[in-house]
């Protein structure tokens, strides 16, 4: 445990060395929050409050989807990453490592959407539902960053930084992360309820504000998180298999 | 005691055998020199010495143990061929981030010391020129006050200097009762550190034995001669023409010359003088080849069969 800690603490050193790197995924959320959110529906203190979780949602799918499918990937073609196996201790803290400092990275990127949504629209949260929100950002964060981990144990660094960016604005969009709760144009609306991003959502959205989540949602979000932990789990063995057997 | 242990490894890489049976034992305060081209297999062993890999048969021991458990490395210092620290980490963290894994930690500043790197604590690594890397690497593998330490070509790359310094720190090591395994492509390193040398070639052994004695087995002798046109020769196993000359390596060079004698060949210049052990290594490494393959079964110079 103590040595996951000194792995976090040192891959969020060398992400932050990098500013653009953090700055990266929180930049399209909060860009987002300025020309859609901010004057379309700042002034409606219940749209402006669903608004902002929907745009934290989409943050914390970019952020895990990015720096797990893209970090990992390139981890993956550095010889520090087979060099760290030969310390004493397993693969286990490095593991563990990633994903805390993975957390830490997911909440600093939802800073500039929460200050946006704080200072230049009518969103507001209790103190409670704020704390709510914060587990719920944890717990939202579990499929994408296992879909992240897929997508950085299967691929090379330049395929998986194409992925990336081919996956994350149809999830966003199809997962009705974009319109108002029940607002979406139709066609998404009948699909969103199968994607992870609206379940993720709902459960931001509940979190926030009185929002009662749709089953099927719910249903589909196990559903993928069990279909991308096993599809995380065969990819990191198949790396191990080829990399380090 | 055995520090490090290889019985009948071999390993796969799908149709590639990279190792082939290899028998290896490193006893406590030995400086092993690994010796061999590149793609001979030096870093395939290192690689499953040090637990990165599992040989396909065969077994490998690290203190006794399976070196995938975490707990057999704890006593071991690791550069391998390629160890590129993230480029953003100053040097100084890196030093910290690999002392963290250590109960015992060598102090950051005593250990830039000893490789040269004192100035360079705050610099990042990205920034460090190629041989501070490296220098980096190597020093990364003494961090944990180590019993064995396993360099995979430490000094490639580095100037005569910068080499000279990583030679006098392992020297430092060993004196001190640090055991050593050393692989290198660099023959002159080898001579310069190591006590034993096993050489590898195709993934085998080759030679397991002293430096001089490993020079002797072979009893290489280079023969260089003027001549237009020679007849088959005993126990050659290299042949150059450099600027007119002919430059013959054989393991027999008494055999060789009554050979030429005898066939009546017109030559002039005549020279016999001992090999490098560069020249005995690449005469081991092909000689492995057509060792049953016609040549006459006669005895090296140093009156020990040829074959290996």
């Amino acid at each position: 445990m103590q040595l996951a800690l000194v792995h976090a603490r040192y891959q969020l050193l060398e992400i932050i060395r990098i500013p653009v790197a953090v700055f990266g995924s929180a930049f399209f959320p909060a860009a987002s929050m300025i020309f859609f959110v901010v004057p379309f529906a700042g002034d409606d203190p219940v749209g402006a409050t669903y608004a902002t979780a929907s745009m934290v949602t989409f943050s914390v799918m970019s952020a895990n989807i990015f720096q797990y499918g893209v970090g990992v990937a390139e981890d993956r073609d550095q010889p520090w990453n087979p060099y760290t196996r030969t310390l004493p201790t397993g693969p286990a803290p490095r593991f563990a490592g990633r994903v805390l400092a993975g957390l830490a990275l997911t909440y600093l990127s939802l800073i500039p959407v929460v200050v946006i949504g704080a200072t230049l629209t009518a969103a507001q949260v209790t103190p409670a539902a704020f704390l709510l929100a914060l587990c719920t950002v944890a717990v939202i964060s579990v499929p994408f960053t296992l879909m992240g981990l897929a997508i950085g144990y299967l691929l090379p660094s330049k395929a998986a930084i194409v992925v990336a960016q081919l996956i994350f604005l149809p999830l966003a969009f199809g997962g009705g992360l974009l319109s108002a709760p029940g607002d979406a144009p139709g066609f998404i609306e009948t699909i969103a309820p199968y994607l992870p991003t609206r379940g993720a959502a709902e459960l931001m959205w509940a979190a926030v504000a009185d929002y009662d989540v749709e089953p099927m949602a719910m249903i589909m979000l196990g559903v993928w998180v069990v279909l991308l932990a096993a599809l995380a789990g065969w990819a990191y063995r198949r790396d191990e298999g080829r990399r380090f057997s | 005691m055995t520090l490090a242990r290889a019985e009948q490894a071999s390993r796969r890489y799908g149709d590639v055998l990279a190792l082939d049976r290899v028998d290896l034992e490193v006893r406590a305060g030995e400086l092993v020199g690994l010796l061999g081209p590149n793609g001979a297999g030096k870093s395939t062993l290192m690689k499953l010495l040090v637990g990165l890999r599992r040989p396909s048969s065969g077994r490998v021991e690290l203190f006794g143990g399976d070196p995938r458990d975490a707990a057999s490395r704890r006593h071991i210092g690791v550069t391998m061929q390629e160890t590129g620290p993230p480029s953003t980490l100053r040097v100084g963290e890196v030093v910290d981030f690999v002392s963290a894994h250590y109960p015992d930690p060598v102090p950051r500043a005593e250990l830039l010391d000893r490789f040269g790197l004192a100035d360079l604590a705050r610099r990042q690594t990205g920034g460090l020129s190629g041989g501070q890397r490296r220098r980096l690497a190597v020093a990364l593998a003494f961090v944990g006050r180590p019993r064995l330490v396993l360099l995979d070509e430490p000094t490639t790359g580095l100037d005569v200097a910068a080499r000279h310094t990583l030679w006098d720190a392992i020297r430092a090591f060993h004196d001190d009762g640090g055991t050593v395994l050393l692989s290198s492509h660099y023959l002159e390193e080898v001579e310069a550190l190591a006590h034993r040398v096993v050489v590898i070639g195709q993934g085998r052994v080759l030679a397991d034995d002293t430096v001089d004695a490993v020079r002797g087995i072979v009893g290489v002798r280079r023969v260089s001669l003027v001549a237009d046109d020679l007849p088959d020769l005993p126990g050659v196993v290299r042949t150059e023409r450099v600027d007119g000359r002919l430059h013959l390596l054989t393991t027999d060079a008494d055999e060789l010359v009554r050979a030429l004698v005898t066939a009546r060949t017109p030559f002039t210049d005549l020279e016999v003088r001992p090999t490098s052990l560069e020249e005995a290594f690449l005469a081991i490494t092909s000689a492995d080849v057509p060792a049953d393959t016609g040549r006459p079964t006669t005895a090296a110079a140093g009156g020990r069969p040829t074959t290996v």
